[in-house]
């Protein structure tokens, strides 16, 4: 694919979207796994909201 | 009307929003890649170069929709604060708060991609034209709302005053907008204008296609930062019940 004597600067610009969509897709997608862990830690050890009914 | 505020009652429960959410994303994620795609192939193989620019208006095709959305994203925010000061829905904050880092990457990629676009096109990489400034103090007050939901250790009183600040920066939006009316470097809208496009239908299609790609896009991003943040919000308050247990414990030993 020819894309002229500006080549690099579109290839730049899809290179800076791709690179940062992926950083923010991989923040969100570290951060969710992180709360997740850190709830079934606490959940573990027995603590539940006070609308949670408590297990017998 | 009434089907909407029946919603909005039924997503004020977190977990409805949670159960709801865990069945959209996987749809949003499969529509953004799937539109993506097309619009890639579309942009790449299906489009002519433009007669002035030559193949450069690849970039108007990830520019555009990241330009769109820091826009639409900063008034999802604005509606959402509105949403908080006025009917104290319980999922307002956690909207504007998902959505602010969310609208702050897409405002830096139509800022970097505008630039790139810019040195073939007008020889420089920036310039202090109304509508470059214009949406650099947009992202800055992305930057503003998040350091200052940062700062305050009170999530009750930063939510409130973040609210006040997004609703005083809307005030950029119509900046923005009619920036290129003033003396701008930057070309006229061609897409989002009174009559109709100005551009032809063989760049616009990739365009749309790709708008839609992005938003789908944004759509599983917001979902999954509003599931975070409801997420975080839990653990804060299990948290909260463990060192209350803690010290109700310890107050007991104490009296022992």
């Amino acid at each position: 694919m020819d894309l002229g004597p500006h080549a690099a600067y579109i290839w730049s610009a899809y290179a800076v979207v791709v690179v940062t969509l992926a950083a923010l897709i991989g923040w969100l997608a570290w951060d969710g796994r992180r709360q997740q862990r850190w709830l079934e830690e606490i959940e573990a050890r027995g603590i539940r909201r006070r609308s949670e009914p408590t297990e017998v | 009307m009434l089907a909407m505020q029946k919603l909005s009652h039924r997503l004020a429960n977190p977990s409805n929003f949670m159960a709801l959410s865990g069945r959209l994303l996987p749809l949003c994620c499969g529509l953004a890649a799937l539109l993506l795609i097309a619009g890639l192939g579309l942009a790449f193989f299906g489009s002519p170069p433009d007669y002035q620019q030559g193949q450069t208006v690849k970039i108007m095709y990830v520019h555009v929709p990241a330009a769109w959305l820091a826009l639409m994203i900063y008034a999802l925010i604005a509606l959402s604060s509105f949403t908080l000061l006025v009917f104290r829905h319980p999922l307002a904050d956690v909207s504007a708060k998902a959505a602010a880092p969310i609208g702050a990457t897409f405002t830096f990629l139509a800022l970097a991609t505008g630039s790139l676009w810019g040195k073939p096109m007008w020889g420089t990489f920036w310039v202090w034209d109304p509508r470059l400034t214009s949406v650099l103090i947009l992202f800055f007050l992305y930057l503003g709302l998040m350091a200052l939901r940062a700062s305050i250790e009170d999530e009750a009183l930063a939510a409130k005053l973040t609210a006040v600040l997004s609703l005083v920066g809307i005030a950029i939006l119509p900046v923005i907008k009619f920036s290129v009316e003033w003396n701008s470097l930057h070309q006229p809208a061609s897409v989002m204008r009174l009559g109709a496009p100005t551009i032809h239908p063989s760049l616009l299609w990739p365009l749309l296609v790709m708008a839609l790609g992005f938003m789908a896009l944004f759509a599983a991003l917001y979902l999954k930062a509003m599931r975070n943040e409801i997420l975080r919000r839990r653990l804060k308050s299990l948290r909260k019940v463990a060192a209350t247990g803690a010290g109700a414990a310890l107050s007991q030993q104490a009296a022992v």
